[in-house]
């Protein structure tokens, strides 16, 4: 989950209470949904990343002011600065009214940028909007770079969804030009460079700047890449990589434009209202933004940001029920209070229902139970009377677990001890450490493993067992080891699916093989089984991982169902192990 | 042992009360052994009673024991001159042990000389006749604890040369007990057959047993803590009503694992590093969930909306839907249950629990793997909401024994409202998450075509979490996989989650 940092100073202004405990903060942060994660300051978060010696080096140049770090949900994009989320929470204590952000449009005319039809092969959507007088402090501008480094990593899925980029609007010229040109015919001044590249040199100087090269593969390999310019032919950005130097944002910038390309033009939207919503405030009309208009190569005009509030109707007792509260314990002026206080606007309509105004800055809400949910925290999930559901059911368990449990008891009383292994496993441990060949396996082979250890799900349990007796060899002899768990098979059919297959396995480890011993526990599980003698035989066959003349098929009712025998010494050998060994797997659901 | 026995009650019968050390000059052995002795006499019941007193002794050290056995090392040097020819000294210091400092304390001593102009190298010769080993004799003395005829200078020199150390010996004063006699009887360790068929036992004399030894461990087999763990949490999901689900398949598609849950297909859920996605095979068939329009459904509620709902407004994709995957949590089969019950021509109130494996491609670490054990709880029934959903999670972490609880609000996917499990560590002193919960959406279930009043309340947690803790295990490899202990799944205690 995102977190996000704010000094304390900050939040007890901002929520009115100088006195602020750290614990009152993190009984907040759990009432909101929010986890209070580390309470720490510049200094400390510096000497934990670079040792105590730096941190006390440079002195003054680091703040001691408390800084908490805040967990946020993972769809609270509104939540990922500190300007969004102190006001959540100023609204949440009834602080504040939940602001009314307006896009408008000036009288003179909207700025326009226009799309041109090469873009569609590459990355098709553009939405601007403008924010007007607008003075950053230090502070402020550091949340500015830090939200759309925030969204870059969240909604805008390292920026392969949506990419933004924001410019000082005064020193370029309208109107704007969204294309996508072959890199070679794409020259300009990269932010903080000093001279003009190509976009060919750029992905070059970028392959080893380690926090540019992950967004590199997005265009590389397109024979055209994005580009917005201005009138002037003044690149602003080439997105999603970087933006130009000429119209970069300082502290002293008063109208910034901002520009996000995308391949989803929902989330474009979202993460543009989600920008100048937080930012609107620090403009001299507060909350209010200046829509730019998108015309697209069809004819379409679209004109941003959408600021769209939305109105949802709500049955009143569908929300009575949802926290389990009567009429009379949860008014309806009641509900409405509550739900502004999460940002949700809404007022009764009639005696039945509310009307809920959704704002720009919750994207996240979808459905009503979205809006419940928020009524739920603003009463506070721990205020709520907790009940019992009133359904009967009759417990019941699923007939292989349940023998799995049964035989695993007689397993062990017969004094062999339980293994747990894993379930993944590398290739060579189903074939090579078994003597078998890998494409004679039914094997699920695994797409991304980050390590051999997880190439393939188990066809066997002998490889961990192996595994676990190689690893208690010093433990005194013998060792009787066993598992009961699911191997995984694909399917043999064009389901292109896998099953699993439930197995008990046993091994015998000690200074003779104890195949006496191994074939005695398989006619115990047999006996407790309730196998008629006459229906479970061994029958002589050869499988490689099992010594030559020493291996049988356990058969029931005429088919088999796994395998008995003396390990073969080059399958102890792959297993690093130099005593005699015997063991056997079978097919527990043959017997439910 | 016997002789031994009867002369130290005949001199305890003469002398009354005597230590250990005069018993020990007295009878010309070492101390070690006349305290066995005393022990054994001890065993036989209040002969003679024995008092422990500490105190601190010279004892020898390890070249001390070599000294009082074989010569101290300038004895035995000189002992390997021959007299009158000599031998050369390089030849000595070769064949002779501990020839260095046996020659340098020999030449000290006078004991020797050494001539280093002889023909064929120094050569070294008698100078006295004879010896007297004066450090061995030390030494015995002290191993027979009969110090005071021992000067303080050669204290002090055996000291110095590491031959003998100071040591806590322990003393016994002993004395004539209630039951003193002069002879011991025969005593017998075990009853046998034989006695009881002759009836000897009764005359017989039984040795005392040793109730402070441990007994001889049974030989038995073990199940793994991990999976007694598990049977507990079965057992208490099966007294509340709960009926198993079977989760016997690891292999999923994406649509059940995640779209059926109203999982948006760029969740970030559903990356590479996250999930385990396969090559064979790589992609399944969706044709039964396609054939009733229930794929259908699920993509307009992704794309589009629908139930009340705007949905996510993306372009959602078969073919991602179709990805074979590890299942990331067994909340997959819970879709494909609350799916059939879907089918059902009556919907009816149902209670299911599972505890499987889940696999995550995520880093490892001491409390993580890629395979972990997920338990899972659900309600569906009409009209349940989150009152009922504490409720029920209240009942069940009571029946675990873990009565602080509170809940906190969060995100999940396709839960809303969704609620993490908190509870008071009294260890910690500090309220640590124990699980996650919530009441499923209507976007993952109004497509499945449960009833609009029928509402799933579900809450999970892993099992690795609360069997690390009740077991004391700090990390998971030492719990699961093939690198486990034996010895740890021999020696746990049965499972009692409530204790």
């Amino acid at each position: 989950m995102p977190v996000v940092q704010i000094e304390k100073a900050a939040l007890c202004q901002c929520l009115n209470r100088k006195d602020f405990t750290d614990d009152e903060v993190d009984e907040l942060c759990f009432e909101f949904g929010l986890e209070l994660d580390e309470v720490t300051s510049e200094r400390e978060m510096l000497a934990k990343e670079q040792g105590d010696a730096k941190a006390a080096q440079m002195g003054d140049q680091l703040s001691d002011a408390v800084i908490y770090k805040i967990e946020v949900p993972a769809n609270r994009y509104d939540l990922l600065c500190v300007e969004g989320l102190s006001r959540a929470l100023m609204v949440f204590q009834s602080l504040a009214q939940p602001p009314l952000y307006k896009a408008v449009q000036p009288a003179a005319g909207m700025k326009q940028m226009r799309v041109a039809p090469s873009t569609a092969q590459i990355r098709p959507y553009v939405v601007c909007a403008m924010l007007r007088n607008l003075s950053f402090t230090p502070a402020s501008y550091k949340s500015f770079i830090d939200l759309q480094d925030k969204l870059h990593q969240t909604i805008c899925r390292q920026r392969s969804l949506v990419a933004i980029g924001t410019h000082d609007f005064d020193t370029l010229t309208g109107p704007f030009l969204y294309e996508a040109l072959p890199p070679s015919d794409i020259v300009f001044k990269p932010l903080n460079q000093t001279k003009e590249f190509s976009a060919v040199e750029l992905m070059q100087l970028y392959s080893g700047e380690s926090h540019l090269k992950a967004y590199l593969p997005i265009i590389r390999d397109s024979p055209v890449y994005p580009v917005i310019k201005d009138a002037n032919g003044v690149v602003l950005s080439m997105p999603p990589i970087i933006n130009g130097d000429h119209s970069k944002i300082t502290l002293n910038t008063k109208n910034v434009f901002i520009e996000a390309t995308a391949t989803d033009a929902h989330k474009a939207s979202v993460v543009l209202d989600t920008l100048v919503c937080a930012f609107s405030q620090y403009c001299s009309e507060q909350f209010t933004v200046e829509a730019v208009q998108v015309n697209y190569p069809d004819g379409r005009a679209s004109i941003y940001p959408s600021l769209a509030y939305r109105q949802v109707d709500i049955q009143v007792d569908y929300l009575r029920k949802g926290v389990g509260r009567s009429d009379s314990q949860l008014t309806i002026d009641e509900i409405c209070n509550r739900l502004t206080r999460m940002c949700l606007v809404a007022k009764a309509t009639s005696d039945a229902t509310v009307s809920v105004t959704v704002p720009p800055t919750r994207h996240d809400v979808l459905h009503p139970c979205d809006v419940l949910e928020d009524l739920a925290i603003a009463i506070g999930y721990n205020n709520l009377e907790m009940s019992l559901p009133p359904t009967l059911c009759t417990g019941k368990q699923q007939p292989l677990n349940s023998l799995t449990d049964k035989l695993r008891l007689e397993v062990a009383f017969a004094g062999f001890t339980e293994c747990l292994t894993f379930a993944l496993c590398s290739e060579k441990d189903i074939s090579e450490r078994l003597r078998l060949p890998l494409d004679s396996l039914p094997a699920v082979r695994i797409a991304n493993p980050k390590t051999l250890e997880f190439q393939v799900a188990r066809t066997s349990l002998l490889p961990g067992i192996l595994k676990t007796v190689h690893s208690n060899r010093s433990l005194p002899l013998p060792l009787k080891l066993f598992e009961i768990q699911d191997v995984v098979y694909k399917s043999t059919d064009s389901s292109g699916s896998a099953v699993n297959s439930r197995q008990l396995a046993a091994v015998y480890y000690g200074k003779s093989s104890g195949f006496e011993l191994i074939h005695g526990l398989m006619d115990r599980i047999m006996q407790v089984l309730g196998v008629p003698v006459d229906q479970y035989k061994l029958s002589a066959t050869e499988v490689a991982t099992y010594f030559t003349g020493r291996c049988a098929n356990v058969l029931y009712k005429g088919s088999s169902v796994g395998t008995i025998g003396v390990l073969h010494p080059e399958t102890l050998a792959q297993f690093d192990l130099t005593l005699p060994a015997s063991a056997f797997v079978f097919d527990v659901e043959k017997f439910l | 042992m016997e002789d031994l026995r009867s002369n130290i009650l005949a001199y305890i019968d003469k002398h009354e009360t005597c230590s250990s050390t005069e018993l020990c000059k007295e009878m010309n052995v070492e101390h070690q052994k006349i305290v066995g002795a005393l022990n054994s006499i001890l065993a036989f019941g209040e002969i003679i009673s024995a008092q422990p007193e500490v105190t601190s002794r010279l004892e020898l050290t390890d070249e001390g024991r070599q000294v009082a056995d074989h010569g101290s090392h300038e004895a035995v040097l000189f002992a390997s001159v021959p007299a009158g020819d000599g031998a050369p000294q390089s030849e000595l210091m070769k064949s002779v042990p501990n020839a260095k400092i046996g020659f340098s304390k020999a030449l000290a001593n006078r004991w020797i000389r050494l001539d280093k102009s002889a023909q064929g190298g120094p050569r070294v010769y008698r100078q006295v006749e004879s010896v007297s080993d004066r450090i061995r004799h030390c030494l015995q003395m002290v191993a027979a604890l009969s110090l005071d005829s021992l000067t303080a200078e050669e204290r002090a020199e055996l000291k110095k040369r590491k031959l003998v150390q100071e040591g806590r010996v322990t003393v016994y004063r002993v004395a004539k007990g209630p039951a003193f006699t002069l002879t011991l009887a025969k005593e017998e360790t075990e009853l046998t057959a034989e006695m009881l068929a002759t009836g000897v036992w009764q005359t017989l004399t039984f040795k005392a047993y040793n109730f402070k030894a441990l007994g001889q461990q049974p030989d038995c087999g073990h199940l793994h803590p991990l999976l007694k763990v598990r049977a507990e949490f079965r057992q208490i999901f099966l007294e509340m009503g709960f009926q198993e689900m079977p989760t016997n398949r690891y292999v999923e598609s994406s649509f059940w694992n995640f779209d059926a849950l109203f999982q948006p297909q760029q969740h970030p859920a559903r990356d590479a590093h996250d999930t385990f996605f396969l090559t064979e095979p790589a992609a399944c068939r969706l044709d039964a969930e396609q054939a009733d329009g229930y794929l259908a459904r699920v993509k307009a509620v992704h794309s589009n909306g629908g139930y009340g709902s705007i949905g996510y407004n993306y372009d959602w994709k078969e073919s991602e839907a179709q990805k074979n995957i590890l299942r990331t949590h067994t909340t997959a089969v819970s879709a494909r249950m609350l799916y059939q019950l879907a089918q059902q021509p009556q919907f009816q109130p149902t209670k299911y629990f599972s505890i499987d494996r889940v696999f995550r491609n995520e880093s490892l670490d001491a409390t993580h793997l890629a395979e972990f054990h997920q338990i899972e709880g659900l309600v569906a029934d009409y009209n349940l909401n989150l009152c009922h959903l504490m409720g029920i999670i209240r009942e069940f972490f009571h029946k675990l024994g873990i009565r602080r609880l509170r809940f906190k609000p969060a995100y999940n996917p396709y839960t809303e409202p969704s609620m993490e499990i908190f509870s008071y560590h009294e260890g910690l002193g500090k309220w640590v998450e124990i699980g996650n919960s919530g009441v499923f959406r209507p976007e993952m279930l109004l497509p499945m075509g449960l009833p609009e009043s029928v509402s799933v309340i579900a809450w999970g947690l892993s099992l690795e979490r609360p069997t690390m803790i009740k077991y004391g295990i700090n990390n998971i490899r030492d719990l699961i996989g093939p690198k486990v202990d034996l010895k740890m799944v021999s020696v746990g205690p049965i499972c009692r989650l409530d204790k």
